[in-house]
């Protein structure tokens, strides 16, 4: 571990990009799908903007065998193909020029005992002694094997520098294995080490829910429950699975974005304010929100939670198949694509307040938004078909695809009669800055190697999530019978509409 | 994507107010007919330009690509013009799809008069979106044009709260520095000139950065900086910067040749400072950089293919070299990275500045 820092760096006062310590980023799953289109592309990108620490470099692991030289061909081809911008061939060139490949199955031993060398001879190319991330893109069947024996060969740890793990999701499947995963890293490595992937964190607009409610005063006065009748919080897609029946199959719709990405959208609407940004502030504060929600017994999941399924439809004018017809998809699955709860977060703030999530394959479009629905005015004082049009502010964040914040209030009309209708104040991230925003993983990337855990998930807080959502997932597996359906390209399953009452709709897709 | 021209209003011997007028009409009416249409709202650029070289000026900003600012006003200078004429243009990218949207660049090219330039913030005034940050930019001189707009007569607000200007190629690097100094007392400046040192403080600040390196700071002995023949306050900047950080009290430089050497006193001794011209560089800005520690450490920068080749001598003689990986934003990039800085002050560079002015007086 490298001794502490004894005074700032005066030369980085001030400076857009701050110094990241030299590393080395081993990625296990080198070769997999998720590395070529996500992880390359973006050292690519951090590469070309003069992000990367002073000294970098890039050894990759897979099953696959392969030659140094292979790889490094493999990964100037995955930025040529998937960079976001059009990369510069000399960066591109000298990124990938010392790369190294340590090839082999994750449970082989001889994998890690050669890697430990081909670290060293990373340092002693850089003369100094670089910071060390385990980036684990890999299946989650191989995360657990791939840190046991990272422990077992004494890679956890390394004098004079900092040794951290990069896992991706998902992280379990259920709170069992969540646990049992929790336990094995952490007998490895020391919590601060363990940089647990839910790359929404790393996306601006997620990021933005915070400076919205903590840096402007108009909000934070009504953000409690004597003003906000609910919140809907909408991940839906309109495309199927497409290539990933094998994974989604297994995970399910609730697996795949309530339990990670839903559920940090709705602490991060949630949390009390943190007393500074640092990692295990905010990160306090998020997990506080998820014990305020009473995980639901059998017998309640059936009244909270909805499951269903997309039949065949038509997506903005083009006939989709239904799931079961998805290539892949076994013809008796029941896996929701469909899923949509509706959760309360018991503290002092928030008591009383449906919180309704609902995410989905198929649906009508593509859409990330969180809707809080303020109470009506206690009064109407205009004549009666006047007040015909008023209804209450909706604030909308919308994620993506186009990041802002509108807000609906209600206006006159114009002319002599005294009639309201609700208009939107719009507000687009894009048109008020003039700078681009980083890919997640770029951000997440830097975020790790500079050993900045604050949008990384922490173990209480995964687990967390799990005992929120492991009943639901346990009591629709006893559940008889298909799921509900609901035709690809609609807003949903009419069961849905069930979880609201009180004269509640969900808001259009 | 490429840009299009949506909606024009031109007129003669017209009124700022009705120019006003005319803009707001356009995008309300481009909005009217797309509410995928979106006014930018980031930032307002005056720009003030010789009339016979606004095209180049125009090209120029045509290539600041993302970085355009959301409204930008085009001063274009004419000998003997009495009157204002204008032309609005409102352009968007392509039509944008439904549930997307297309930012609207708004664009007034207001002719003038050199008899209007004193009091070009009453002109600009009305001109410029309300609430937005104002930057302005003039290229070709014309400084009682930019001082109506950051120090308006009679005590009014200014209109502009940045001024964009590139120190580079100022046939007096002095009278350059003084000029900037006395801006920065009014409003914030960007200087190109800054930005093109930029990535070299990056890399510096990355070097030193690891705790067992930091110590090496208060022992440095010599800074050399090697700069482009037009980029002599690039290089001041660089030395400028480096004596704010590390507490240097930088004395005159004095010429030999073509080379500007002089000292520093730093916390522990001297240190020697020396910028050293090496002919004119395909982009404009630094060469290479060397730095010295009184134990003979010795760390070099210079510009390489892929980024900066660093090179680093140890006391004990080992050598080594590496590239920091990074690729050139070219000459091209740089006005956009201007414009977007102007939303992104910078408190490091005026005590640089100051430190630049006194070396050079």
């Amino acid at each position: 571990m490298s001794a502490p820092h004894p005074e700032p760096n005066p030369l980085a006062a001030a400076l857009e990009r701050l110094p990241v310590h030299p590393t080395v980023l081993v990625i296990f799953g080198a070769t997999g799908d998720l590395t070529r289109r996500k992880l390359l592309p973006a050292l690519y990108n951090l590469a070309h903007e003069g992000a990367l620490p002073e000294h970098f470099a890039l050894v990759g692991s897979s099953r696959s065998d392969l030659p140094d030289e292979e790889f490094r061909e493999m990964a100037v081809k995955a930025v040529r193909e998937f960079s976001r911008r059009k990369p510069n061939e000399k960066v591109l060139a000298k990124l990938f020029e010392h790369a190294r490949y340590v090839g082999g199955s994750f449970d082989d031993p001889t994998v890690y005992e050669r890697l430990g060398p081909v670290l060293e001879e990373v340092d002693e190319r850089a003369g100094q002694r670089l910071n060390r991330c385990f980036y684990l893109s890999t299946a989650p069947e191989f995360f657990p094997i791939i840190v046991k024996a990272l422990g077992e060969h004494g890679l956890q740890d390394a004098a004079d520098a900092e040794v951290r793990v990069i896992i991706e999701k998902p992280f379990g499947t259920t709170l069992a294995e969540a646990r049992e995963l929790n336990q094995t890293v952490l007998s490895v490595f020391a919590e601060r080490q363990v940089f647990r992937i839910d790359h929404y964190l790393g996306k601006e607009t997620v990021q933005n829910v915070l400076a919205l409610r903590f840096a402007n005063g108009m909000f934070e006065p009504l953000w409690n429950r004597n003003y906000i009748d609910h919140v809907q919080i909408t991940a839906s897609e309109d495309l199927g699975i497409g290539t990933r029946a094998g994974y989604y199959d297994n995970a399910g719709a609730l697996r795949d974005l309530v339990q990670n990405h839903m559920l940090q959208l709705l602490t991060l609407l949630c949390m009390e304010p943190p007393v500074d940004f640092s990692a295990d502030e905010v990160r306090d504060e998020k997990v506080k929100v998820l014990r305020a929600i009473h995980p639901p017994t059998e017998v309640e999941v059936p009244g909270m939670a909805v499951r269903a399924q997309y039949v065949a439809g038509n997506v903005a004018g083009v006939e989709a198949p239904g799931y079961l017809d998805e290539a892949g998809v076994p013809e008796d699955s029941t896996t929701a694509t469909y899923a949509a709860l509706r959760l309360e977060v018991d503290n002092w703030r928030w008591a009383g307040v449906p919180m309704y999530l609902r995410t989905a394959k198929r649906l009508a479009r593509k859409v990330t938004e969180i809707a809080v629905i303020l109470k009506p005015v206690p009064h109407l004082a205009f004549a009666e078909d006047g007040s015909e049009g008023v209804r209450p502010n909706v604030l909308v964040l919308t994620v993506q695809p186009n990041e802002g914040v509108s807000l609906s209030i209600g206006a006159k009309i114009p002319g002599t009669r005294m009639a309201i209708r609700q208009v939107q104040m719009e507000f687009s991230y894009g048109s008020a800055f003039l700078s681009q925003s980083p890919e997640a993983y770029e951000r997440l990337i830097l975020d790790a190697m500079r050993g900045d855990a604050t949008l990384f998930t922490r173990n209480d807080e995964v687990e967390a999530q799990w005992r929120i959502c492991d009943p639901i997932l346990a009591a629709w597996d006893k559940m008889p019978g298909p799921p509900a359906t609901y035709e690809a390209g609609s807003q949903g399953p009419k069961e849905a509409d069930a979880l609201l009452g009180d004269g509640r709709e969900w808001r259009m897709i | 994507m490429t840009t299009t021209i949506d909606a024009v209003w031109s007129a003669q011997d017209t009124t700022p107010a009705a120019i006003e007028s005319a803009l707001r009409d356009l995008v309300d009416e481009r909005h009217r007919e797309n509410q995928g249409y979106v006014a930018a709202r980031a930032l307002n650029l005056v720009c003030i330009v010789d009339a016979q070289y606004s095209g180049e000026v125009a090209n120029r900003l045509r290539r600041v690509g993302r970085y355009h600012a959301s409204r930008t006003v085009v001063c274009s200078v004419e000998d003997g013009r009495t009157t204002i004429d204008a032309r609005a243009t409102v352009a968007s990218e392509a039509d944008p799809r439904p549930g997307e949207f297309s930012l609207m660049r708004e664009t007034v090219v207001v002719s003038v008069g050199e008899r209007h330039l004193h009091h070009l913030a009453r002109i600009v005034d009305p001109l410029v979106v309300t609430d937005l940050a104002t930057v302005v930019w003039s290229p070709h001189g014309h400084d009682e044009a930019v001082d109506s707009l950051v120090s308006p007569a009679g005590g009014a607000r200014p209109v502009a709260q940045c001024v964009l200007l590139d120190t580079a190629g100022e046939p007096d690097a002095r009278e350059a520095l003084e000029r900037v100094c006395r801006l920065a007392e009014l409003v914030s400046v960007v200087d190109l000139a800054w930005l093109r040192v930029t990535p070299w403080r990056e890399r510096l600040a990355a070097h030193f950065d690891p705790a067992d390196r930091r110590p090496e700071l208060q022992t440095l002995s010599k800074l050399s900086v090697r700069h482009g023949s037009h980029s002599l306050v690039s290089g001041l900047l660089l030395v400028g910067w480096m004596c704010d950080r590390l507490g240097w009290r930088p004395e005159r430089l004095t010429l030999h040749d073509e080379l500007l050497r002089g000292r520093a006193r730093g916390r522990r001794g001297e240190v020697e400072l020396r910028l050293e011209p090496v002919g004119v560089l395909q982009v404009p800005g630094l060469a290479g950089i060397e730095l010295r520690s009184d134990n003979g450490a010795v760390l070099a920068l210079e510009r390489g293919e892929g980024g900066l080749t660093a090179r680093r001598r140890e006391r004990k003689g080992a050598e080594r070299s590496w590239t920091v990986l990074g690729a050139s934003r070219g000459e091209a990039g740089i006005l956009g990275e201007g414009i977007r800085h102007a939303l992104l002050p910078d408190p490091t560079y005026a005590p640089a500045l100051a430190a630049a002015r006194r070396m050079l007086t």
